[in-house]
């Protein structure tokens, strides 16, 4: 819906907010109602990690250290951090299926954005997983959200409370993702647009930043 | 999804009662339930204010009210007031009412969501009154809920009561979220033809930043409920220090208790403007009506409500001079609490200089408007009182800080309630009110308003401190302060009876008030040029509005009558061509 009257800049964008109907030009109502609700979740998950670090400064016991408890030992060498790699990558790279899932969807090639959603879903199931191996692992080292043999009982507390609710955002997005895919193969989005994928995908990438943030501020640090 | 967005083409309604009024996607009906179920609970926390105030002024006449009872009933009283009644009338009532109307929309961009939100909030308000039957009963932490003490034995209701408050926060939070992202998104992309942002009636603008405000505000109370939900459930220690309780160490400990305070009004402050900017909006426009004149400077208006909305995040710490934070901070929040002062007074007089010179109509509606003003003034300025640092702390936890804050944002807000349900009670309902009664009602409020807290800025500067049960045996409580609280008590518990004038005006005003015909007040804003009163599904019949002016062409000179409606064409006022400062035009799917 490109008009030729756009002008560039800030002067384009004051003339966008003054305008009648809509402040954002040609965004969809999904779209715009995504954007906002990913600001309000930042808010959340900016939350979180501020109550994390605050309590890790307040906190009188020793503060574990990262590297080690996240060790995993492989062919018989103690490698820090491994896992937590491999999860990073995975999700990273689901971003990148589901931005391709969002070229195609435009393109309007059914068969190949279903596949791309679906593969994304799965590299999203996988993360999951590795996420209740490193639960479980935890769990059976001992750590627990009141208490843990290595430190601070804060430690357990702000790791399972974190992590959870980001792998419960995970979670959901892969059920959405699922469900999105299965609507495009039906071709539910022939006539209403395809922007739904990029809206899904807006959600998946924000879900993927947020994890970005955590594995700085919670594993790095 | 999908309705909103038609342009023309006429929609029946669902027909079956159950799906017009009950499970109902129209904004108008969820509005409507949002409001009876805010002042329901609303009425529950009015019995509770009376139960506290037996207690104050005839201590033990009540036997059923001991010590826990009794801040059980401050508890409850506050949270209900502030988040369940106030918040919820502003944004899901008001908000879900006006801003399709003014906007000059179908309905808002997603009616399911929108029927989710109101369902989700009656789910949070029977969380809340389930507390009520579990063993220990609600919780008597305070409404601020804050911790180590919140959790602890010793205070009522740490058994069930603090779980199922928080529970219902999070619910509550969820509620909103989806109700506010649906607000959000209407006014920016949902807006008829001609109604640009600057033409947008201030209503509108208040509700909206308001809304902003509640998704940015309220992801901080969410986390606090949840990590306190983990020291409660599961024995976390993020706000737990190390405490010996009753001789015995706690096994919690190495925990932030002032990091729950922080979250909290990190909450709490934008909450005070959650509550107030739509009450700004609401009598903005009320005023401007019936006064027949402009509202003044409404460029500057719509600065002052997004410059307090911006500053209302940097000001929360001034709720915690006491709290044992690092004092230097108390300078930088003092200064910005000063501040945001500026644009709230410029409101003030930009409302007082509206009213200057025009043909102020004194009916239901203004009267309260005006209380509004005069409560909202008073409040304010024992706001700044309490910003200071050095005058905050002696006053802190006296009853002059109650008397300031339900000057400002208990009276001042409820005022606004009641000027905006009779303001547009006639377009909800189709009938006018009875005016006798009404100007009864206010009254009655007005000066119960003032016999009720005024008197306790002197309590409060003669040291009494709030929160307390029992207020027998304490020396520098002077006898003269007791009968103050004989009187208070007795004034409040008749105003709070006294409002059920305003319920019997509402409901006997359905049957026998007269028909109230579209436009009542002979207003500009668009809800009142609906073609059917109250307005039928899909508001606006088959055409939708355009919009040619502003929304406060009152008494212009030269125009055949004392407004002109912002979708009548021509040139007098503001009467553009549209699209003259907008270079474009048209929307999705539109004809432009």
């Amino acid at each position: 819906m490109a008009q030729s009257d756009t002008v560039e800049g800030v002067e384009g964008l004051a003339q966008d907010w003054s305008s009648d109907r809509e402040a954002f030009r040609d965004v969809p109502w999904g779209k715009g109602m995504m954007w906002i609700f990913l600001l309000s979740d930042t808010f959340i998950f900016t939350t979180f990690l501020t109550g994390y670090m605050t309590v890790r400064l307040s906190a009188t016991a020793p503060w574990p250290v990262p590297s080690e408890v996240f060790a995993l030992t492989l062919f018989g060498e103690s490698i820090p951090l491994i896992l937590i790699a491999i999860m990073t990558f995975v999700l990273i790279t689901s971003s990148g299926t589901m931005a391709l899932a969002v070229n195609y969807g435009y393109r309007r090639d059914k068969r190949k954005t279903f596949w791309l959603m679906i593969a994304t879903a799965t590299l999203g199931a996988m993360f999951v997983g590795m996420q209740i191996f490193e639960w479980s692992k935890l769990i059976s080292e001992g750590v627990r959200p009141w208490g843990n043999p290595m430190g601070a009982a804060q430690f357990g507390a702000s790791f399972f409370m974190i992590t959870g609710f980001h792998g419960l955002h995970v979670s959901i997005g892969v059920i959405y993702l699922l469900v999105v895919a299965f609507k495009v193969k039906r071709g539910d989005y022939d006539n209403r647009g395809y922007e739904i994928v990029e809206i899904t995908g807006l959600y998946w990438h924000f879900v993927d930043l947020v994890w970005v943030f955590i594995f700085a501020f919670f594993y790095l640090w | 999804m999908a309705y909103a967005d038609q342009d023309t083409g006429h929609h029946a309604g669902p027909d079956k009662f159950i799906w017009k009024y009950v499970w109902s996607q129209d904004h108008k009906v969820i509005a409507v339930q949002y409001g009876c179920t805010a002042i329901a609970v609303g009425i529950l926390a009015l019995v509770l204010s009376w139960l506290m105030r037996m207690q104050i002024g005839f201590p033990g006449s009540l036997e059923f009210i001991d010590p826990s009872a009794y801040y059980q009933y401050v508890t409850m009283h506050g949270m209900i007031m502030v988040i369940y009644l106030l918040t919820a009338f502003f944004l899901g009532g008001f908000g879900n009412y006006l801003i399709p109307l003014m906007c000059g929309a179908r309905d808002m961009v997603f009616p399911f969501l929108n029927m989710l939100s109101y369902w989700f909030y009656l789910l949070s308000v029977l969380i809340l009154l389930a507390s009520y039957f579990v063993p220990g009963g609600p919780t008597g932490a305070g409404w601020t809920l804050y911790p180590p003490q919140s959790i602890l034995q010793g205070t009522p209701g740490t058994d069930w009561g603090i779980i199922l408050m928080l529970a219902s926060l999070a619910v509550f939070i969820i509620a909103f979220t989806m109700g506010g992202l649906n607000y959000i998104t209407t006014v920016l992309q949902a807006r008829c033809r001609g109604l640009t942002l600057m033409r947008m009636p201030l209503t509108i603008w208040s509700i909206i930043t308001a809304t902003v405000l509640g998704l940015l505000a309220f992801p901080a109370l969410f986390v606090s409920a949840i990590m306190l939900m983990f020291d409660r459930v599961l024995g976390t220690s993020f706000f737990m220090p190390y405490i010996v309780h009753m001789g015995q160490a706690l096994e919690t400990g190495g925990g932030s208790p002032v990091l729950f305070q922080h979250l909290f009004w990190f909450f709490g402050h934008p909450e005070v403007y959650i509550v107030a900017l739509p009450a700004f909006g609401l009598v903005s426009d009320i005023l401007s009506t019936h006064a027949r004149k402009n509202i003044f400077g409404y460029r500057m208006m719509v600065w002052a409500i997004l410059a307090i909305g911006g500053i209302s995040f940097i000001v929360w710490a001034h709720h915690m001079y006491v709290s044992g934070m690092n004092l230097y901070l108390g300078y930088f929040f003092a200064t910005t609490t000063l501040i945001i002062a500026i644009p709230t007074a410029i409101k003030v007089y930009n409302w007082t200089l509206t009213l200057w010179h025009g043909n102020i109509h004194l009916n239901t509606p203004m009267l309260f408007s005006i209380g509004f003003i005069s409560t909202f003034l008073i409040g304010g300025l024992t706001g700044l009182f309490l910003g200071n640092v050095a005058v905050d702390i002696p006053l802190s936890d006296t009853y002059f800080v109650v008397a300031h804050f339900h000057m400002v944002m208990a009276i001042a807000p409820i005022m606004v309630v009641f000027a905006a349900i009779y303001h547009w009670y006639p377009k909800i309902t189709g009938r006018m009110y009875n005016e006798t009664l009404g100007v009864i009602h206010f009254w009655v409020t007005f000066v119960g308003t003032y016999l009720i807290y005024f008197p306790m800025h002197y309590l409060g500067f003669e040291g009494m401190p709030r929160r307390y049960y029992a207020y027998e045996g304490y020396e520098f409580i002077s006898e003269s302060a007791h009968s103050l609280n004989e009187f208070i008590s007795v004034v409040a518990i008749l105003v709070g009876v006294l409002q059920i004038l305003f319920i019997i005006n509402m409901l006997m005003s359905l049957k026998t008030g007269k028909l109230a015909g579209a436009n009542p007040w002979n207003a500009t804003t668009l809800e009142w040029q609906t073609p059917q009163t109250p307005p039928a599904h899909g508001n606006w019949g088959d055409e939708l509005p355009v919009v040619y002016r502003w929304a406060y062409d009152y008494s212009v000179p030269g125009a055949d009558e004392d407004f002109i409606p912002q979708n009548q064409p021509g040139e007098l006022g503001d009467g553009r061509e549209v699209g003259d400062d907008t270079g474009h035009s048209s929307g999705e799917g539109a004809p432009a």
